[in-house]
């Protein structure tokens, strides 16, 4: 099992780095966005209830990496679902391995590459100024609540292409990616934002990852903000697993 | 023990398609058994059954001694696959497609790459391992498909439809493969649309048509069972008056489809002999032939004498408007 996931996880990674047009959105949608944020918004500091931050590139930076992993995970599932109209996917389940190694082949790479994408905006923003606050424990902090998260986006990504097979449904959900993020505290702090969405923001479990990972960057690292951002990542990612997993079994059962 | 073997093997759709509607197989070990039938006959759903890619809706199949339905993981370890269209990652290397199918049939890792080399090599694909499959040719693409498949040195192995739209000299490459397997003693269910190829390869042959199975045997012996050669004719003029000419020749054999290239084609009942006074008879009614051609009794005979029509795509029923509509698998 655990040789086949490291596989499939290795292959899944080398392939998203041949397919160029797949990467580049990756960081490069939220790379520009960042850009434009910034040189448009950073005045917004000096709101009253902002928080105290160097700059407001620091405050930006868990947006942009939030932003990304769900474009990660989005790439995910699109990736998943050209192999199932393409064939390739029976050629895996037909393969005498736990079925679910795919999956989860599919997921390491997706935590893989989360990694890559909190490093790339971590190293953007210290190109442009940006301060981590927690320094060298921090950016391992970071790392850590994105890979989580990361994966649960990924898990998500995979689940929808089980269900709808095709890659321009699951690719159909990109807009959406946009308005989870804008319901919740990733651009602005949750106090700034008007009923009623502080309140959805309340729920919203990318607030509270988006959080963790701007803790460390912003400030020293605080318990509080760090775990819950662990928590929602982690429980974003067992949920989705457990449904991805399930959509498998439900598609292999109605094969 | 035969290798394959199904008992009233069904499947069903949603929608109320019955795409496979009870077929029993038995197929020994070491024979390559040709599965024959048109696009939409069932070929392509009872292999996805039997590789345990489908789960049958009724009846039972045992491959290498396990049950497809009940022990899936035990027959995916001793089969090979090449399912239609060579569904390979054109993003990866040929090598790199090798190592990934080693690995995940469980080769020690110290002999996946040595494995992997021998079988590129086997297939003739050395010199392109390191290009990525996107740039292979539909003939390499299917090498390696089947270099693939024989990975783990399965039991058995299936092929479907292997040579699709390959290349003459592509498609011999891939025969020499097979009959070389055949000799090591490999089983080897091969379906295909041409029946040249069930010809040539196969030990025996079985013919489905609308989900079952309408004929079954070697090759000479499914010839033999038609028997009677038939005669194609082709006549002269823009406007033959086939009518006339069908009214003239049913005297003598019964109408069969008329394969491409020719008018009209009928099955002699007293064989090579009639065709003097079949001439006669169509001079007589003033209907110039312009060529007419007499054909031994092949694998296509007894499709058309089974289901009513060619196997092959060019080759559609003129005769029969009534032939059976094709079941969407």
């Amino acid at each position: 099992m655990t040789r086949a996931v490291v596989a499939l996880g290795r292959r899944a990674l080398r392939n998203t780095f041949r397919r160029p047009q797949f990467l580049a959105p990756l960081v490069a949608f939220p790379s520009l966005f960042l850009a434009v944020n910034v040189g448009g918004l950073h005045r917004t500091t000096t709101l009253p209830g902002f928080p105290a931050v160097h700059g407001f590139l620091d405050f930006q930076l868990a947006a942009a990496m939030t932003q990304s992993l769900l474009l990660g995970g989005v790439s995910s599932g699109i990736a998943i679902a050209l192999e199932i109209e393409g064939g390739f996917f029976d050629r895996l389940v037909a393969s005498p391995i736990p079925r679910v190694a795919i999956v989860l082949g599919r997921l390491a790479a997706t935590a893989a590459l989360a990694c890559l994408q909190v490093v790339w905006f971590i190293a953007v923003g210290l190109i442009f100024g940006a301060h981590i606050a927690a320094g060298a424990p921090g950016v391992l902090v970071v790392i850590l609540i994105g890979a989580v998260a990361g994966t649960g986006f990924g898990a998500i990504g995979v689940m929808l292409a089980l269900r709808a097979r095709n890659a321009s449904t699951v690719q159909g959900i990109f807009p959406l990616v946009f308005v989870v993020l804008f319901v919740s505290s990733a651009f602005f702090p949750r106090d700034l934002l008007a009923s009623p969405v502080d309140a959805i923001a309340r729920y919203n479990p990318l607030s509270y990852i988006a959080d963790g990972m701007r803790d460390p960057i912003i400030s020293s690292i605080s318990a509080a903000p760090v775990l819950e951002g662990l928590a929602a990542a982690g429980g974003v990612a067992l949920v989705a697993i457990a449904l991805s997993v399930a959509a498998l079994r439900t598609r292999l059962r109605e094969a | 023990m035969a290798a394959i073997e199904t008992t009233d093997l069904r499947r069903s759709f949603k929608g109320g398609i019955h795409a496979v509607r009870g077929i029993d197989i038995a197929v020994q070990r070491g024979e390559v058994y040709g599965f024959l039938g048109p696009n939409g006959a069932g070929k392509s759903t009872t292999v996805r059954m039997l590789v345990t890619l489908l789960r049958p809706t009724g009846g039972s199949a045992r491959v290498a001694g396990h049950d497809v339905a009940t022990e899936p993981d035990a027959v995916r370890r001793k089969i090979g696959v090449a399912l239609q269209d060579a569904a390979l990652d054109g993003l990866m290397t040929g090598r790199e497609l090798m190592e990934l199918q080693a690995t995940l049939h469980g080769i020690a890792p110290a002999d996946v790459a040595p494995r992997a080399r021998r079988l590129l090599d086997r297939v003739g694909l050395t010199d392109a391992q390191e290009r990525r499959v996107a740039t292979y040719s539909g003939g390499m693409r299917r090498r390696l498909d089947l270099a693939m498949a024989l990975v783990h040195a399965p039991e058995v192995l299936f092929l479907d439809e292997p040579t699709t739209g390959l290349d003459p000299v592509s498609r011999l490459t891939l025969w020499e493969e097979i009959r070389r397997l055949k000799a090591n003693g490999t089983t080897v269910f091969l379906t295909t649309q041409y029946l040249e190829e069930a010809d040539q390869l196969a030990d025996r042959v079985g013919i489905i048509n609308q989900g079952v199975i309408v004929a079954e045997g070697t090759p000479a012996y499914l010839k033999a069972q038609v028997g009677r050669p038939h005669l194609d004719l082709t006549f002269a003029g823009s406007e033959p008056d086939l009518e006339r000419a069908r009214d003239v020749l049913v005297r003598f054999g019964d109408h069969r489809p008329a394969s491409e290239g020719c008018h009209l084609s009928i099955a002699l009942q007293d064989g090579a002999g009639e065709i003097a006074p079949v001439v006669r008879a169509l001079d007589d009614a003033g209907l110039q032939v312009a060529s007419l051609e007499l054909v031994q009794p092949t694998l296509d005979d007894v499709f058309v004498e089974k289901t009513g029509r060619h196997l092959e795509g060019a080759a559609e029923p003129r005769e029969t408007a009534e032939a059976p509509p094709a079941v969407v698998t």
